[in-house]
């Protein structure tokens, strides 16, 4: 049924913009039903800043109480694949406001240029995070059983960090709450990261159908709304860019 | 009583239900299953919500049959605490939340406003198999032994302590919450975008501007309490630290947390409910509902206060004075908006036509028991009584006012209302008044002697207590059974009236609203014609005029 829509719509596109195969029984128009579409999407990105919004009161509440311990832990992250990926994302971003263009302007190849663009983006984007995951699990800064403040307490014994930012030793009861930092990084750093992985899924998805030329024939609010959504996870992106490497950087 | 009655019913011997209507579009079960038509998704949640109204209250009359002794004679301690939580879970994530909104509320927002559906009929559907996935799950949980931290997932207890199925019951509200955000959003969607030519803001009924209030308050609060949920779980499973306080973490902001949802949450509860309440009054009534600005602007009122009341369920856990000062104020602030509607609806009372048919006495009901459960809220919302009454058999009393006495009072006005509209026919009028009346002493019977046990200090959640508070209690368990009959009559009944009810008609109540306006029951698309809206709304006197025209027409 699908591909009999898509083939109807682009046969002739313009014989049917009375009533196109793609306007649903209950609207009366298709600006109500991309209206409609595009309302909904808003309010959905809505109930994810509430989502995430729990996570950032936790994460104020804590960086407020044992800020020393948040600096620490922000200083065992690596600056500088943070910054690479915050430019991936931003990147990706770009393409994707691309690929809206192109099916507004109904260019299919572009299309697929710029969503497979995303997608790889998208996936560099998991790469990275996944070093920089590894680089914890090392070093035992995995909230849980195998946690170790070995690095806080005793900051020359990981030249690394030291190296770089001369980290005073932390008092034994200060140096336990960087367990709580970490908790916060994986969950924030991790929501976000699933989130990253269902928009890659989608954008699969999405590939397939602009190939087909699903997007390109004057319905492109499927683009144009999972767009909003990538925005969205670039924006989350940005804030926890923000405030777990950069805590001790004004 | 007055004997006077507006019902007006076709002539039973050439009256017919219509041939063509949504219940018989389509046959099989994966016409249900699978349907897209608000109407039917209506029809599923119906039956799924009265399903586990029906659990809930099986728990509820085992919580009532322990505490008709002293000693602990039915049940261990422990097993009577995990009766309480499932029986707090299930009535409140898997009947109140959805009961008005994902029934009525989906029957009726997409026909008051002159839609054929709702504006996302696919995320509808989805949204009662979130629903089903998370109440199968509950009950799941129910089966491999329950759950017992009560219905709030207190930290550390519910993280640290309990060795009872936390971890399931946690996921079964989470994906009861995913289908509560659904329908808000979806509810929201469609009141702006799918509204009839005509069809401006004020001249919506005011059942649609509460749920619009309950709407914005399921999208905005619910996704916290999901989030909430979820540290639960990774602290319970992974020991994250967040709400330990071995690990500098604080048990409190779970409080925070969750209460910044739950307590808004009451309002996604009774919202829709006095949505209901406002169509009933005018319509039994004759009159346009008194001060309809001040109505619908005191349900987005409710729904903006609701938001910054939160913390006066934590007076005793420790927040700072100053906060409890301030969370004291806002909350006798949401007072206001709450009596508006009460007097509004009494002055739409004032010189109206009034008749009793049974949704009218379920409202009037509903007036009483509200107010009372309202103004003890202002009880416990002064800090001072609070401290006092806090942790009481006077705080299950409060609720159960609230919830009980009010919003399932509603729900049965409502569905008596429009169960003409849903199935083509009418209930049996004599014997579901009797039915409400028999509600209204059994909830009365069974609620207020708590009011009297929680001031005397009886602690709530406990399966035993001291032998003078028996008599009171012996009350209360007579009540429930009281109550008990009035919610199975409606049952028996309404199922009856399915096949032997008079033929109601297309608008049975002389109602204003679009609903009443197309068949009963409504085509799958709602209206053979798009409706235009030419008058306000409740303007009977238009509904006459429209009705002589007919008149004068089928003359002819």
């Amino acid at each position: 049924m699908q591909n009999s829509q898509i083939h109807a719509a682009n046969s002739a596109p313009l014989a049917h913009e009375e009533h196109p195969s793609y306007l649903r029984h209950h609207f009366n128009s298709t600006e109500q039903q991309a209206d409609a579409a595009g309302f909904a999407m808003w309010l959905f990105l809505l109930t994810e800043v509430m989502f995430f919004g729990g996570l950032f009161t936790a994460y104020l509440v804590y960086r407020n109480w044992y800020y020393p311990a948040f600096v620490s832990g922000s200083h065992q992250l690596n600056v500088v694949w943070g910054t690479t990926n915050t430019a991936v994302l931003i990147l990706s971003s770009f393409t994707m406001a691309m690929g809206v263009w192109c099916a507004q302007t109904r260019r299919r190849r572009g299309l697929v240029l710029c969503l497979a663009l995303t997608f790889f983006l998208g996936l560099v984007f998991l790469g990275i995070k996944t070093v920089e995951y590894r680089e914890k699990i090392e070093k035992h800064h995995v909230p849980g059983f195998h946690y170790s403040l070995q690095s806080f307490l005793d900051p020359q014994s990981d030249p690394e960090v030291y190296k770089e930012y001369h980290d005073k030793a932390l008092v034994p009861d200060m140096a336990r709450h960087t367990e709580l930092y970490f908790s916060l990084y994986f969950l924030m750093t991790g929501m976000h990261a699933l989130h990253m992985i269902i928009g890659i899924g989608i954008l699969g998805f999405m590939i397939l159908r602009a190939r087909a030329g699903a997007y390109t024939a004057g319905h492109e609010t499927f683009v144009v709304n999972f767009g909003l959504y990538w925005h969205f996870i670039d924006i989350i992106w940005i804030y926890l860019f923000a405030l777990l490497y950069l805590i001790s950087r004004h | 009583m007055s004997a006077g009655t507006i019902v007006t019913l076709p002539d039973q011997s050439t009256a017919r239900i219509p041939k063509m209507n949504f219940l018989t579009k389509e046959n099989g079960l994966l016409s249900w299953l699978l349907t897209g038509d608000h109407k039917r998704i209506a029809t599923l949640y119906l039956i799924s919500i009265t399903f586990f109204f029906f659990i809930g209250g099986a728990l509820a009359g085992l919580i009532r049959l322990e505490l008709l002794t002293p000693q602990t004679s039915l049940m261990a301690a422990d097993t009577y605490n995990k009766v309480f939580t499932m029986h707090g879970i299930i009535m409140i994530f898997f009947f109140l939340v959805p009961s008005v909104p994902a029934t009525l509320g989906n029957f009726f927002i997409p026909m008051m406003i002159g839609a054929k559906d709702l504006a996302l009929p696919k995320i509808n559907l989805l949204s009662w198999y979130l629903y089903m996935a998370g109440g199968l799950l509950a009950l799941y949980t129910m089966m491999i032994g329950g759950v017992d931290t009560g219905w709030t997932f207190t930290t550390p207890l519910s993280t640290h302590y309990v060795n009872t199925n936390v971890l399931t019951t946690g996921l079964a509200v989470f994906i009861a919450g995913f289908s509560s955000i659904l329908t808000g959003l979806n509810f929201i969607v469609t009141i702006h975008k799918m509204r009839a030519p005509g069809m401006t803001w004020f001249r919506l009924p005011l059942f649609i501007w509460a749920h619009y209030a309950a709407s914005i308050l399921m999208v905005l609060a619910t996704p916290v309490v999901a989030i909430a949920i979820v540290l639960v779980a990774l602290e319970r499973t992974l020991g994250i630290g967040v709400f330990d306080p071995t690990k500098g973490g604080d048990p409190l902001l779970f409080q925070h947390l969750f209460w910044f949802y739950s307590h808004p949450a009451v309002y996604i509860m009774i919202l829709p409910g006095m949505g209901v309440i406002s169509e009933v009054i005018s319509t039994f009534s004759r009159k346009r509902v008194f001060g309809y600005t001040a109505v619908a602007f005191s349900s987005v009122a409710i729904a903006v206060f609701g938001f910054f009341v939160w913390a006066h369920h934590m007076f005793i856990m420790g927040i700072s004075n100053y906060a409890v000062l301030v969370f004291s104020l806002l909350t006798m602030l949401v007072a206001v908006p709450s009596a508006i509607k009460i007097f509004n609806w009494t002055f739409t009372l004032y010189k109206g036509s009034i008749t009793f048919e049974t949704p009218m006495l379920y409202a009037f009901g509903f007036m009483g028991l509200f107010t009372i459960g309202g103004m003890t809220g202002v009880f416990l919302g002064s800090s001072g009584t609070d401290i006092h009454l806090t942790e009481t058999y006077f705080i299950v009393a409060h609720f159960h006012f609230v919830m009980v006495g009010g919003m399932l009072m509603a729900f049965l006005a409502g569905i008596h209302f429009w169960w003409p509209k849903m199935t083509g026919r009418m209930y049996p009028e004599k014997i579901s008044q009797l039915a409400a009346v028999v509600t209204f002493i059994g909830f009365n019977l069974t609620f207020f002697p708590q009011f009297i046990l929680g001031m005397l200090g009886m602690p709530r959640r406990y399966a035993s207590y001291p032998p003078e508070f028996q008599i009171l209690n012996v009350f209360s368990t007579a009540g429930a059974t009281i109550l008990g009959v009035g919610y199975l009559l409606p049952v028996l009944y309404l199922i009856w009236s399915l096949k032997y009810g008079a033929i109601a008609g297309d608008n049975p109540w002389q109602a204003t609203g679009l609903e009443w306006q197309t068949q009963s029951p409504p085509l799958t698309e709602n209206f053979a014609v798009m409706p235009v809206m030419d008058h306000e709304a409740y303007d009977y006197e238009w509904l006459e005029k429209q009705q002589k025209e007919q008149g004068v027409a089928s003359a002819e």
